[in-house]
């Protein structure tokens, strides 16, 4: 169909304090309808309290083939990763 | 069956939901756009919430071991006090939405006057319902908006819709004697002083969807053929067959 509504990419914060995270897509005309569509389609059940929505052709995605140059190196400093402490669990999500 | 003006409140209200619930839900899996399709299904589902809570009421109210099922799937057709905008078949997607903006642009201020009730449970049940109403009148003023004012085949569409439709406004603005005697006794908001904020919705909404409003009472479906006096349009008893058949082939039957 060459008259294709275009694809949203849609992000929806959880709670407060919380980032918004990625949860799906859809299409809509414009950006009005798609939080529109995007209420109705993935906060049915109480999911959210703030929604993005952008256009999917907006998003500058890094390539699939750059893998090993971007992420490679840091994966070799395991002094970066703050995986030796102990984290309580009253601090919750960090 | 007249139990009082509380009884009849909460049937015109609760019928109200659940036949455009019905209506609505129809929709499902079939709507044009797979967006749409879950907006549709979820005000269908909003409506019957609504339509249980006040149909509970009725039940309440009325004392005699009715609970909302008994309501909805055991009554007869002229039992039933929706009115007869409600009940208009689907048609195509145009005529469902202009019929959904014709309801909610009523349904709205009319659930803001039961929050004023005197009754107490009339108030917390229009207070929890408008929340809902107000989201449809968005999204159903929106839509009607952008298909007027949209392609030639779109606005043709809702214009027809529109000229349709319209003439069974009358009765939702016009108040019968169990309209008065709802306000006289303090239920409700009296259907005069909802109309200037029905009629606004409407003329701001049309004229921004480029649609013409069609002479009202030229074509007014008034005197006897009044929903919410029980006398329904033909295609209410198939609505009815289709909505109740279960209940009435296995009477008492759950899930």
């Amino acid at each position: 169909m060459t008259n294709e509504w275009p694809l949203w990419e849609v992000f929806i914060r959880g709670q407060h304090g919380q980032s918004h995270r990625h949860v799906g897509s859809l299409h809509a005309p414009d950006a009005e309808m798609a939080i529109k569509n995007a209420r109705d389609v993935y906060t049915r059940r109480n999911e959210g309290v703030s929604i993005w929505v952008v256009k999917a052709a907006d998003i500058v995605a890094s390539a699939p083939g750059d893998k090993e140059a971007l992420f490679e190196p840091s994966n070799a400093k395991v002094y970066r990763h703050p995986t030796f402490y102990d984290i309580p669990d009253e601090v919750g999500r960090m | 069956m007249n139990a009082g003006p509380l009884f009849e409140l909460a049937l015109r209200m609760g019928d109200n939901a659940l036949i455009l619930g019905q209506r609505v839900s129809a929709w499902c899996g079939h709507a044009p756009v797979l967006e749409e399709d879950i907006a549709m299904a979820n005000v269908g589902l909003d409506l019957i919430g609504q339509a249980k809570l006040w149909l509970t009421l009725a039940g309440e109210v009325e004392g005699a071991g009715r609970d909302a099922d008994a309501l909805a799937f055991l009554r007869d057709s002229r039992d039933f006090r929706n009115v007869l905008l409600v009940e208009q078949p689907n048609g195509d997607y145009g005529r469902t939405l202009m019929r959904q903006f014709l309801f909610d642009a009523w349904h709205l201020p009319i659930l803001k006057g039961l929050r004023q009730s005197g009754e107490a449970r009339v108030a917390d049940i229009a207070g929890k319902c408008a929340k809902e109403a107000a989201y449809h009148l968005d999204r159903s003023s929106d839509l009607v908006i952008r298909l007027g004012d949209g392609t030639a085949e779109s606005r043709a569409r809702m214009q027809a819709a529109l000229d349709f439709l319209f003439p069974f406004v009358a009765e939702m603005t016009a108040a019968d004697a169990i309209d008065d005697e709802i306000a006289a006794a303090g239920l409700g908001p009296r259907l005069a002083d909802i109309t200037r904020e029905f009629s606004d919705t409407v003329a701001a909404v049309s004229a921004a969807a480029t649609l013409a409003l069609p002479s009202a009472p030229a074509r007014t479906v008034a005197g006897p053929w009044r929903g919410k006096a029980g006398r329904h349009t033909e295609e209410f008893g198939r609505l009815l067959a289709e909505m109740q058949w279960m209940q009435r082939a296995y009477p008492g039957v759950s899930w």
